[in-house]
C-alpha cells in the first residue's frame, strides 16, 4: 500500500433506517441513523407517539423489521385501541410477531430506597423482549418518567447514558420520546447529548388553526437542513411535507398537452401548454373557470391520464352537476378512477396543513394533471408571503413531477385583474384572463392569453362561449374591450411556433 | 432461584430480592437483608432470591428496573425497597416495621 492511498479521505456514508413516513426520508435523505438512538422532543400532543409507533408500523408491514415498543405511560391495551382509532392494526402485527407492546410502570410512590442501585433490571427486561422477537426497531415513549420515579439522579443519568449506548451496542435502531423542556430540548436537558439525532416537534395554534412544525436539530454524521417543516396528523397517519428539497431543478419537457378546448390551444402556440407547466385562469366571478378548468380534466381523463380536481368552492356533486349542463360528464372519469375530486373548505384548516394534504393526495393519486380553483380561497386564510411560499412549493413538486397545474383565481371586479394577481402570477408559465364585457348590448365573455413562457401565443381576444356541447371560443364580435384594452376586430391569426 | 428459610418454614413474612448476576453490591444486598431479617423479624420469614439474569421474564410482573430491588409480598401492602439495603432504618420503614 502507498502511503497516498493510507491517507485518502475514506468516506463511509451513514447507514439509515427509512420511518416509511411520507416526507420525513426525504428531508432526512434516508430516514434514522441505522443502530442508533434517535430523540424525538416535543410537547404534550404533539405527534410523539403516533410518530414513534408510526416507524414500528411501517418498519413491520414494509420493511419485515420486528419492533418493540415500551411505554411508560400508556398500558399496551390502551395503545391498541387509540391506534386502531387512527387505522392502525397493532393487535394484527401482534400476532404476527412483528411487534410486542410492553408497558413499564413505574411509581415513586411504591418504592423506599436505601443504599446503591442502578437500572439493570430494565436493561435485563428490554434485553428479554428485544430477543423474543428480534426486534430491530425500538421505542422507548418517554424514558423520562425514570427521573421523577427514582431520586438518585446522578445515578438515573448515568443510567439513561448506558442506556443509549446498550441500544447501540444492541444494534436495534431506537426512537426515545421526550418532553420538551424550558431551558433545554428536553425537560432534563440530557437525552439530547446522548442522542445521534434529535427532532422537535412543535404545535403552534394561530387564528384557532392548528399547525404542526417539525425540525431537525441534530443529526450526527450526516447533513441536514435547519429548516422547519409542516406535517399532519389525522386518520391517514403522518405525511410530511418536504419544503426545502426542491428548487429550480426540475425538467422542462417539450410535449405539448392540449387544454381541452380546441381553439384555445391553438392559441397557445398552436398545440396547448407544455406538459408540467403551469396555467393560470384569472377572472371575475361567473366568467366560466370552473368550466375551463373542468374541460382540461376531461380532456386529460379522455387521454387515459389520471386527473386531480381540488375545489375549495364547490362539492363534488355541485361540479358534476354544473358541468353536466355544458355537456361535460365528469362523473364516468370518477367512476372509472381518472378523475378524484378532493372538495374541502380551506378555512376549515391552515394553510400549511392544507399544503401538506394536497401534497399527499399528489403522491397517493400520482395524476398527470391538477387542477386548483380556485387559489383565491386559500389567500382568503394567509398572509400574501405565505401564500406565495404555499404555491411556490406545490408548483415545484408539481413541475418536478410533470403534472401539468390549472389554477383558478377570482379578481375584483372592480379592481384590475393584472394587479390581484401579481404576486402568483410571476410564479405561472400562462396565465389566461376571462372577464365579462358589454359588446353590442349584450355581456360576453372575452377571453385572452396575457403571457405563456416559451411559445408564441396569440394576442387575440376571443368570445369564450359556454353551450351544452361544451366551451368554445369564437372570434371577438368587435367593440368595446375595455376602456384600455386593444380594439381588434375577430381576424383569427395564426400563432406561430416557437 | 434459591430460597432463604428462616426457622419455620411457614413464616409470616414474604420476601423476593431481585438482582441481576452474583455482583458485589447484589451480595452486599443479600447479607444486609439476612441480617436485617434475623435482627428484626424474628424468624418468621421466606426469601426468595431471583436473579434476573437466568429469568428475565420475572422481572416484568413486578415491574423491576432497579436492582437490587427487595418487594416484600406478605405481609400486605406489597411494599419495594430498592438499594443494597444498607441503611436498615431506611429498610425496617420500607418493610413496615418503623413509621415513615
Amino acid at each position: 500500500m502507498t502511503p497516498a492511498s493510507n491517507r485518502s479521505p475514506v468516506t463511509v456514508p451513514l447507514a439509515k433506517v427509512p420511518t416509511g413516513i411520507q416526507g420525513f426520508d426525504e428531508i432526512t435523505e434516508g430516514g434514522l441513523p441505522k443502530g442508533r438512538v434517535s430523540l424525538v422532543a416535543g410537547a404534550a400532543g404533539s405527534g410523539k407517539t403516533v410518530f414513534a409507533m408510526s416507524f414500528l408500523v411501517n418498519g413491520a408491514e414494509k420493511y419485515g423489521d420486528p419492533g418493540l415498543f415500551v411505554s411508560f405511560e400508556e398500558t399496551s391495551r390502551d395503545l391498541e385501541t387509540n391506534f386502531a382509532s387512527q387505522g392502525f392494526d397493532l393487535k394484527k402485527l401482534e400476532e404476527q410477531g412483528l411487534l410486542a407492546l410492553d408497558h413499564i410502570r413505574v411509581e415513586r410512590s411504591e418504592m423506599e430506597e436505601t443504599g446503591e442501585y442502578d437500572l439493570e433490571g430494565l436493561f435485563v427486561r428490554l434485553g428479554a423482549e428485544i430477543d423474543a422477537i428480534g426486534a430491530r426497531r425500538v421505542v422507548l415513549d418517554t424514558i423520562e418518567v425514570l427521573f421523577s420515579a427514582f431520586k438518585d439522579e446522578i445515578m438515573i443519568r448515568a443510567e439513561i447514558k448506558r442506556l443509549f449506548q446498550w441500544l447501540a451496542d444492541r444494534g436495534v435502531t431506537a426512537i426515545v420520546t421526550g418532553e420538551s423542556g424550558e431551558r433545554h430540548i428536553t425537560r432534563h436537558g440530557l437525552e439530547e447529548y446522548v442522542a445521534d439525532f434529535v427532532v422537535v416537534f412543535n404545535h403552534l395554534v394561530n387564528d384557532e388553526t392548528a399547525t404542526r412544525r417539525l425540525r431537525i436539530v441534530k443529526y450526527r454524521g450526516s447533513a441536514h437542513g435547519t429548516n422547519e417543516f409542516s406535517f399532519l396528523i389525522d386518520q391517514r397517519g403522518i405525511s410530511v411535507l418536504p419544503i426545502s428539497s426542491l428548487g429550480l431543478q426540475h425538467p422542462a419537457p417539450t410535449e405539448r398537452v392540449s387544454t381541452g378546448i380546441a381553439r384555445l390551444d391553438e392559441m397557445l402556440g398552436a398545440e396547448g401548454p407544455y406538459r408540467g407547466s403551469s396555467i393560470l385562469i384569472s377572472g371575475t366571478a361567473g366568467t366560466g373557470k370552473t368550466s375551463i378548468a373542468t374541460s382540461f380534466v376531461e380532456a386529460a381523463c379522455r387521454r387515459g391520464e389520471k386527473a386531480l380536481y381540488f375545489a375549495f368552492e364547490e362539492s363534488p356533486e355541485q361540479i358534476m352537476r354544473n358541468m353536466r349542463s355544458i355537456g361535460i360528464d365528469l362523473e364516468q372519469w370518477v367512476k372509472e378512477g381518472l378523475l378524484r375530486i378532493h372538495a374541502e373548505r380551506p378555512q376549515n384548516t391552515g394553510l400549511e396543513m392544507h399544503l401538506v394534504r394536497m401534497n399527499r393526495e399528489l403522491e397517493e393519486c400520482s395524476p398527470s394533471v391538477c387542477v386548483i380553483d380556485p387559489i383565491t380561497n386559500l389567500t382568503s386564510i394567509g398572509t400574501y408571503s405565505s401564500i406565495r411560499a404555499t404555491l411556490t412549493r406545490l408548483i415545484d413538486t408539481m413541475k418536478t413531477r410533470h403534472i401539468t397545474a390549472l389554477f383558478t383565481s377570482l379578481t375584483d371586479a372592480s379592481g384590475s385583474a393584472e394587479s390581484t394577481d401579481v404576486g402568483v402570477s410571476s410564479l405561472m408559465d400562462t396565465w389566461i384572463l376571462v372577464r365579462n364585457l358589454e359588446a353590442g348590448g349584450e355581456r360576453r365573455r372575452g377571453l385572452y392569453v396575457l403571457k405563456s413562457r416559451g411559445m408564441a401565443h396569440s394576442h387575440q381576444i376571443r368570445e369564450f362561449v359556454l353551450s351544452p356541447n361544451g366551451v368554445d371560443l369564437l372570434d371577438w364580435p368587435g367593440g368595446d374591450w375595455s376602456a384600455t384594452g386593444p380594439q381588434r376586430s375577430g381576424t383569427a391569426v395564426k400563432a406561430t411556433k416557437p | 432461584m434459591s430460597t432463604v428459610d428462616g426457622n419455620e418454614a411457614t413464616g409470616t413474612w414474604k420476601l423476593k430480592l431481585y438482582i441481576a448476576g452474583q455482583t458485589p453490591r447484589s451480595m452486599a444486598a443479600l447479607a444486609n437483608l439476612k441480617k436485617i431479617v434475623d435482627d428484626h423479624l424474628g424468624g418468621q420469614y421466606q426469601i426468595e432470591v431471583i436473579d434476573l439474569l437466568e429469568n428475565p421474564q420475572l422481572a416484568k410482573g413486578d415491574q423491576i428496573l432497579a436492582v437490587p430491588t427487595l418487594v416484600k409480598d406478605l405481609p400486605l401492602p406489597v411494599r419495594k425497597i430498592i438499594g443494597d439495603l444498607s441503611n436498615t432504618e431506611r429498610v425496617l420503614v420500607g418493610l413496615d416495621l418503623r413509621p415513615a
